[in-house]
């Protein structure tokens, strides 16, 4: 074959090829070990020449849907960006869920689609979809090819724009002619974009203006999120929080970037958020936020939000500042190179009667949940914290399991924790978790899914196990749609409407697959199976665990309410329709 | 050749609550595929105002000019700057609105008219400078250009002769190099 005459790795070519080789070439340019993608007549052309040049592994999902969360969880848990490579119309379409997922989550992935030839445009031709004009609003940026001689040049673009600033999505149609089309290869080495450079250093003054700040602060707060885990700014952070004796809640996307068997760790904020965290934000007299940007989820509503509390916020993203919450100080740059300079211009503060406030609050409301017989989720993920010793990858998908996955599991590394925070994608888990366990084989990956989420993208089941990923699949089953059978009860006067949901037997869906599957129906099972799943690394794992059927995610702060609507864990009760009969107590505080 | 949206207040003096301010908005743009759509597509989504968009070429091949005239309180001028400096595609992102600019814009004004009414009808062109490109036995179409001010004016003036139709470029406009009127 003569595409084997060029060596894969080689940037140049004067032999004219056409786009799909440049197309594969330049992937292999880019470092690119992983494409996850579905083939059909658009593409058709681009997979050929995946045949010759097969150094790219590429992993056929069972859903273009699935491509996209496999490349999310990708991305995340390698931190390099995910790539997914689609066929036109349908194809396409059914990418925009993740893209949108990966839009709001700043997740570099890039999606090649597909496209009919350039004539054929605009004609309704079969298996056409404009979907660069469908995802414009969930793109950081799009590209449509209209010449080969753009290709290769288009697809570095990409990757830079993905991965840079604030990263996120973005798109590349390729109409099939041009992929035909040919032109020698030749592989930029650099990107110049006179209209795009992000910015990476904070600007001084306002660096110090921040310092001042933080050294007159007598009950400061760090309120962290994503962009810390994105910069890879943990140290940094954490040596922040060590010089000042600052206490530090995380958003969801931040759990991980502060290790929360630290002293000086509260745990997750916001509207599951911890009692202590959203009460530290009430009273806190100089709020630190970095790397996060204000979400409704976290502050609640927005004018009661660290009301007394003067703001610094740090930001890649200068559109991310002063967007919902107005702030005193704002600093645009890296999250990490911000914090460095940051560290040397503050004074170690007294805070010791904060801290002692902070401990009390701690002891008063704790995280807590009753056990009995039947299993609580509270339970399994509190013990799977325990067993793995934080080190694991976890992926959650959206609802209840998610938001006590956040509270019990005791996070102690960056990118341990990958979920759908801002989107809130029910069905992200299970193909994210197997994005992830391609890039990452140093530590388990865990999807831990609700029994209606489970049940959105179950199909990748079938990928999961052709690959013999050493994944380990939870479904936490309530036999609910629990988060929305939560809200119906607690503001809907309990009237249900369409939130009992029925599934297969999990665990001949399982076997069906060939998956080993386990269920658990009690509390004294639990720690025995999870042990049994994290030992077994030949292959997948699926355990059920059937858990109480109505119960309740606390904290809680209503919708668009403040801390003082905060609803505690209620006292134990008796729940005799779930069979738990309240008799313990587990208490776990933060720190 | 220049691409033009409605003005969405029809006479230019929309009512607006005190704290929201009239701007006028400066775009370089790189002249690429979608470029215009995700600027169109951005003040949708956000449900930002326009009340006038125009687009041309400009002096370099590449790129175009975009004159947005927007309302909004600062912080909503504020996330639009921002938003539009986000864009790929956006090379400079400036707010005449505190400067001194010079802002015209063009508008085509066919005005019904009869032997009688037509002295009168060119004598109202004349004081606003205006040309007549077209006639014919019942109407006159004039060519104007100006602030919006001006525009507004004579739109008023002829409106009593009975305005058979409009076309509006809607508002462009360059930074002042030179303090004054020229
Ligand atoms: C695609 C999608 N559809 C609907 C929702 C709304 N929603 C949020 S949580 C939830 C319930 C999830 O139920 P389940 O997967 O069983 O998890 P649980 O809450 O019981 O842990 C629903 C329907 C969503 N987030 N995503």
């Amino acid at each position: 074959m003569s595409a084997n005459k060029i060596a894969p790795s080689s940037k140049h070519s004067s032999r004219p090829m056409t786009g799909a080789e440049i197309f594969v070439r330049s992937l292999i340019a880019e470092g690119v070990e992983v494409i996850f993608g579905y083939p059909g007549g658009a593409i058709i052309g681009v997979y050929d020449a995946l045949v010759d040049l097969s150094d790219i592994k590429h992993v056929l999902v069972r859903h273009e849907q699935g491509a996209t969360h496999a490349a999310e969880g990708y991305a995340k848990a390698t931190g390099k960006p995910g790539v997914v490579l689609v066929t036109s119309g349908p194809g396409a379409t059914n990418t925009v869920t993740g893209i949108a997922d990966a839009y709001m989550d700043s997740i570099p992935i890039v999606v090649f689609t597909g496209q009919v030839p350039l004539k054929l445009i605009g004609n309704d031709a079969f298996q056409e979809a404009d979907i660069v004009g469908i995802t414009r609003p969930i793109t950081k940026h799009s590209y449509l090819v209209r010449d080969v001689r753009e290709l290769a040049k288009t697809i570095k673009e990409a990757f830079y724009i993905a991965t840079t600033g604030r990263p996120g999505p973005v798109l590349v149609d390729l109409p099939k002619d041009v992929m035909a089309q040919k032109t020698v290869f030749d592989y930029p080495e650099t990107v110049k974009l006179r209209s795009y450079n992000p910015v990476v250093e904070g600007h001084l003054k306002q660096i110090k203006k921040a310092a001042e700040l933080i050294n007159s602060a007598k009950r400061p707060l760090l309120y962290v999120g994503g962009g810390v885990i994105q910069s890879n700014a943990s140290d940094e952070l954490r040596s922040l929080a060590e010089k000042i004796h600052c206490p530090v809640t995380t958003t969801l996307h931040g759990l991980g970037s502060f290790p929360e068997n630290n002293p000086l760790a509260l745990g997750m904020l916001g509207m599951h958020g911890t009692w202590y965290s959203n009460m530290a934000v009430e009273y806190c007299d100089v709020l630190i936020a970095v790397g996060a940007r204000f979400d409704d989820r976290v502050t609640g509503k927005v004018e009661a939000f660290a009301a007394e509390a003067k703001k610094i916020h740090i930001d890649i993203d200068p559109s991310a500042i002063s967007k919902n919450v107005q702030v005193d100080v704002p600093i645009v740059g890296d999250v990490k190179t911000v914090l460095k300079s940051l560290i040397d211009l503050v004074d170690p503060l007294e805070t010791s009667d904060w801290l002692k406030t902070i401990q009390q609050w701690k002891k008063e409301h704790p995280l807590r949940y009753a056990t009995g017989d039947a299993i609580r989720a509270q339970y399994v993920i509190q013990k799977l914290g325990e067993l793995t010793g934080g080190d694991a990858i976890v992926v959650t998908d959206v609802g209840q399991h998610q938001m006590w996955t956040a509270q019990f599991f005791n996070w102690t590394h960056p990118r341990s924790h990958i979920t759908s925070g801002g989107l809130g994608t029910m069905g992200f888990s299970l193909p994210a978790a197997m994005g992830a366990s391609f890039g990452r084989t140093d530590m388990p990956v865990i999807s831990v899914c609700g029994d209606g989420g489970f049940q959105m993208n179950s199909q990748e089941m079938a990928t999961i196990v052709e690959y013999k990923l050493p994944m380990k699949i939870f479904i936490i089953n309530n036999g609910f749609l629990g988060m929305v059978r939560q809200w119906q009860e607690l503001f809907w006067r309990r009237r249900y409407s369409h939130v009992e949901i029925s599934g297969p037997d999990f665990v001949k869906l399982a076997d069906a697959y060939g998956c080993p599957g386990y269920r658990v129906e009690h509390s004294s099972e639990v720690e025995d199976v999870i042990r049994k799943a994290l030992a077994y690394k030949e292959g997948p794992v699926l355990v059920e665990f059937v858990v109480a059927r109505e119960d309740n995610v606390y904290p809680m702060i209503p919708a668009g309410q403040t801390v003082k609507e905060m609803i505690d864990t209620p006292a134990p009760v008796d729940h005799p329709s779930n069979g738990v009969k309240e008799e313990s107590i587990m208490v776990l505080a933060k720190g | 050749m220049a691409q033009v949206e409605h003005s969405s207040s029809g006479d230019g003096h929309a009512v607006v609550a005190e704290h929201v301010q009239r701007h006028t908005i400066s775009l370089l743009v790189e002249n690429k595929f979608g470029a215009f759509n995700r600027i169109a597509g951005l003040f949708a989504a956000k449900g930002y105002n326009i009340d006038s968009l125009s687009v041309g070429p400009t002096e370099e091949e590449d790129t175009s000019r975009m004159t947005i005239v927007t309302r909004g309180d600062d912080q909503v001028i504020e996330q639009i700057m921002k938003q539009l400096n986000k864009l790929i595609d956006t090379i400079k992102v400036v707010d005449l609105t505190f400067e001194s600019f010079v802002e015209r814009e063009l508008v085509l004004i066919k005005v019904q008219s009869t032997p009688t009414s037509r002295p009168e009808i060119m004598q109202i062109a004349e004081i606003f400078r205006a040309k007549v490109v077209d006639i014919s036995p019942k109407s006159l179409t004039l060519e104007a250009t100006g602030g919006q001010q001006k525009v507004d004016a004579i739109i008023k003036m002829l409106k009593p002769f009975g305005l058979k139709e409009i076309a509006r470029t809607g508002r462009v406009a360059l930074k002042r190099e030179f303090q004054g009127e020229v």
